[in-house]
């Protein structure tokens, strides 16, 4: 037999017999512990009811009074050829949620309908949400062929309709085996019954499905999951861990991260508990020591240099699947997590919202549970991913409200905005830097403060600059490293070459934002002034600057005004306002 | 050979799945521990624990001591605590031990026993609503925890294989304030995407080793040379425990196994191969659906 387990998903809309199938399964390979089902057996006499294969999964007193399985359950059987674990979705719409949870997981799956009834509801929605979840391996199981006479022809206009159906979602069955889960009749071995029908049983059909997606053969993609420093353990190393998506990893690899741009090479692949390890294969966690030491977060996606690099986007184009309690519309915003990264999300755009249950497009504007959209998203951030068609994985994400997952989905692409320019420019900046030998921390440790910009806006004359001078100077006598820099110090010198106006203002910005980029990476306190920065400017600044304590303050009358700024100041108390400031830079 | 590129093992596959769970829990809850029943399950977890951390668990362990556990076991635990230099914390119902009211003791059924012994005092140690114990290495004894506080987040050994109500779990599984567990509501939880947003009073129980079954935490022992506490191998009586618990409800198998790789031949083709892990457990009996009860109320 070989090693391997093969994730399967049994689907299909409720009283289908999916639980029947997987009692069967279960017991016609003998993979029941000893015992099980007499004892099951003898409790169903005891209650006086008729045994049925679906109760061995039922074990929950809850899901045997409703007669319903309201989870995903999990549980194995095999054949001669390999170990299977079976996801056993529930098929209620409103366990939906769950039938998504296994899957998600699933290599395969099984698509179960009733002879009698044919194709519905949750027929065809299981069937999208498969396509969705990029389940591409499924055998449709035409069950209770007894109820049917094992009529051939009843089989064939089923097949036929699903085929079509399949279709239209971009999948294709492998293959439509008619059973009786019942009687056992095409489960393991071929039915005398349905002499007509001469392809495989499903125990047959699930041994020729594939285990595994290729991802060994993919561009290396490690979403990092934390970064450690065990110091009070004596260890000296940061070690930045994450489990291996794709690819593989080798000591002295040059590394680059996404989206920030941040680059170094592999120093070592730690493991405990032996030493070391030279190599770190697709499928691993592993933990890794850099050569050069830059400050990276939880989040990033660290990749090859000379390997295809994945798409950075604060705007994504997705396909989105909904199953939140509460209707969701245009403007809405929620959490939304993609391998380790996790950003504020809000819908800008809403393509067509899509009913799985009878294929339809509604114009509706209202996202309600269960539905499937196409919208465009704005991220608080820029995210790294890959398209749905180079990367099965680097492509997903899910969506929180309310602390619950409610909705996934995939990115189909990144959509072009004056932002993602700002981004691209930014990225290429990182990649091309030449990292120094000294860090942030060290620097940080031998100056004693953290690297923090002030950056001081408002109208005109609002006070802004004798503030700013007065905290350089106080700060320069408490014996920090500090620097004070107004926005015309650099319009006329490093933007020379540019003309004042509005159509040159955000390469103004941009411009200004670097040399305060530049300052900071020195390892000064900087503060700078700016005439009417707006909250769109000072997004870019966070864009631009990644990593860096900024403080921002607006002087002026109107409190309406830029919402992420720390300290609004509407009269002239400098000295008051300068101590409130310093107290915030010092704790 | 060349070097594979992907893990193609079983064991290794499970072994970078709970790694990543563990990590991502270490990530996310702040107030973080990890039960440690003693028991191969929880030992394996915290050996997991180990490779997640490089050698180190950089979280406390939690013991629910219900003063009726085997006396190896305790004896074993404070040796690990020592050997790995663990954060050992140690919580116990006083109340109803005091008032002798227990299963052993005759006064309450094996269920009662169980939910208050277990259930109840687990709750009110991840609360710190009762006195807790930890292992002071400098005193190399037990002290009060002057520093208790609630956990929020609670690490937990349990595999899906074990019994009905386990096979429904999450790898991230709310618990409401009441310590519930509803198991008709649970979130959806896909492509290692995982409840790690939690509302103020509730906490998660997070199971990095759901997908492991007996056996393959048995070739896991076996590979990695985790030590085990000697329950588990014959001494030479012609017997062994294969799942541990209070001695005044848990059975030893007739078994001569005395090595983990002994054991793994007998779980795949010897006579344990068709007979439930559990069954050496009563509390599992007295009542159809009695184990999911006590999850529901906040047993492991």
């Amino acid at each position: 037999m070989n090693n391997e387990v093969l994730h399967l998903v049994i689907v299909g809309h409720v009283d289908h017999g999916k639980s029947t199938v997987i009692g069967r399964l279960l017991c016609d390979t003998n993979s029941l512990p000893l015992g099980k089902l007499d004892s099951l057996k003898k409790q169903c006499k005891l209650n006086s009811k008729a045994f049925e294969y679906a109760f061995l999964l039922d074990a929950l007193k809850d899901e045997q009074s409703q007669g319903i399985t309201i989870d995903t359950a999990r549980v194995f059987f095999q054949s001669l050829k390999r170990k299977y674990l079976i996801l056993d979705a529930p098929g209620h719409i409103e366990f939906l949620k769950n039938m998504v949870s296994g899957a998600a997981k699933a290599e395969a799956a099984l698509l179960v309908i009733d002879a009698l009834e044919g194709v519905q509801e949750n027929t065809k929605r299981h069937a999208y949400i498969l396509s969705l979840l990029g389940v591409k391996q499924i055998a449709v199981v035409i069950n209770k062929m007894d109820l049917v006479d094992y009529k051939e022809d009843r089989f064939h206009s089923l097949v036929k309709e699903m085929t079509q159906f399949l279709k239209e979602l971009g999948l294709q069955a492998q293959s439509f085996i008619p059973i009786s889960a019942f009687h056992g009749e095409n489960l393991v071995e071929s039915s005398s019954k349905m002499p007509w029908y001469k392809a495989y049983s499903i125990l047959e059909q699930l041994d020729q499905f594939e285990a595994n997606q290729a991802l060994e053969t993919l561009d290396f993609r490690l979403p990092v999951q934390d970064v450690y420093k065990f110091t009070n353990y004596g260890d000296q190393d940061r070690l930045i861990v994450g489990q291996i998506l794709s690819g593989q990893l080798s000591i002295n690899d040059e590394v680059h991260f996404y989206p920030s741009g941040k680059k170094t090479r592999v120093k070592s692949i730690p493991d405990y508990p032996n030493q070391q390890k030279s190599f770190g294969k697709t499928g691993e966690s592993i933990a890794f020591s850099m050569s050069e030491q830059i400050y990276i977060k939880r989040g990033e996606v660290a990749v090859k240099q000379g390997q295809t690099p994945p798409l950075v986007s604060s705007t994504i184009l997705v396909n989105l699947f909904y199953m939140g309690k509460k209707p969701i519309g245009l403007g809405s915003s929620f959490d939304l997590k993609s391998m380790t990264q996790k950003v504020t999300a809000t819908i800008i755009e809403i393509k067509s919202i899509f009913d799985s249950s009878n294929l339809s497009t509604k114009t509706n504007q209202e996202i309600v549970e269960n539905s499937i959209v196409e919208c465009i998203i704005d991220l608080s951030e820029p995210i790294a991913f890959d398209s749905h068609q180079s990367h099965p994985l680097s492509s997903r994400f899910v969506v929180v409200m309310d602390y619950e997952i409610c909705g996934g989905g995939v990115i189909k692409e990144g959509v072009k905005s004056e932002k993602s320019d700002q981004i691209e420019k930014k990225l290429i900046r990182n990649l091309k830097w030449e990292n120094s030998q000294i860090t942030r921390l060290d620097r940080s440790k031998k100056y004693g403060q953290a690297p923090t910009l002030i950056i001081v806006t408002g109208p005109k004359d609002s006070g802004k600059k004798p503030l700013a001078k007065l905290l350089e100077t106080k700060l320069f006598e408490m014996g920090k490293f500090v620097y004070f820099l107004g926005i015309g110090n650099v319009l006329y010198g490093v933007d020379a070459d540019i003309k004042d106006g509005e159509d040159n203002r955000s390469e103004h910005i941009r411009r200004y934002f670097e040399v305060l980029n530049l300052l900071l990476n020195s390892g000064l306190i900087v503060i700078t002034t700016a005439i009417d920065l707006t909250q769109k400017e000072l997004n870019q600044l966070k864009t631009q600057l990644s990593d860096t304590k900024t403080i921002e303050v607006y002087m002026g009358q109107n409190e309406q005004v830029l919402d992420s700024a720390l300290y609004k100041f509407c009269d002239r108390d400098f000295v008051k306002q300068s101590e409130e400031i310093i107290k915030q830079i010092t704790c | 050979m060349a070097e594979e590129t992907k893990l193609n093992d079983p064991l290794d596959k499970l072994e970078a799945q709970s790694i990543f769970i563990l990590r991502e829990a270490y990530h996310h809850f702040k107030s973080l521990g990890m039960l440690w029943s003693i028991g191969k399950d929880s030992t394996v977890m915290l050996y997991l624990a180990r490779k997640a951390f490089l050698g180190h668990v950089p979280f406390p362990l939690i013991h629910i001591d219900t003063q009726f556990k085997i006396p190896e076991m305790i004896e074993y635990r404070d040796q690990m605590v020592r050997d790995w230099k663990l954060q050992m914390i140690v919580g116990k119902d006083q109340v109803s031990l005091d008032n002798k009211e227990t299963f052993p003791d005759g006064k309450i059924s094996r269920l009662d026993c169980c939910q208050r012994l277990k259930s109840s005092a687990l709750k009110n140690t991840l609360a710190a609503d009762t006195d807790r114990y930890i292992f002071d290495h400098s005193l190399d004894k037990y002290v009060i925890d002057k520093n208790a506080s609630s956990f929020t987040g609670v690490i937990a050994g349990i595999r899906a294989d074990e019994e009905g109500s386990r096979s429904k779990e999450r790898y991230f599984s709310p618990r409401n304030e009441k310590n519930q567990w509803k198991v008709g509501s649970q979130p959806p939880e896909f492509w290692s995407q995982y409840k790690t947003e939690f509302a103020p009073d509730t906490h998660v129980r997070i199971h990095p080793i759901l997908d492991w079954t007996e056996l393959n935490v048995w070739e896991y022992i076996q590979r990695e040379k985790i030590p085990m506490v000697s329950l588990y191998f014959d001494q030479g009586a012609g017997t062994r425990y294969r799942s541990l618990g209070c001695y005044p409800c848990t059975n030893p198998v007739e078994s001569t196994s005395t090595t983990p790789a002994e054991i793994v031949q007998e779980l795949k083709a010897g006579k344990f191969s068709q007979i439930a892990e559990r069954s050496g457990r009563a509390q599992d009996k007295e009542d159809g659906g009695g184990l999911e009860a006590l999850r529901r109320d906040g047993y492991m």
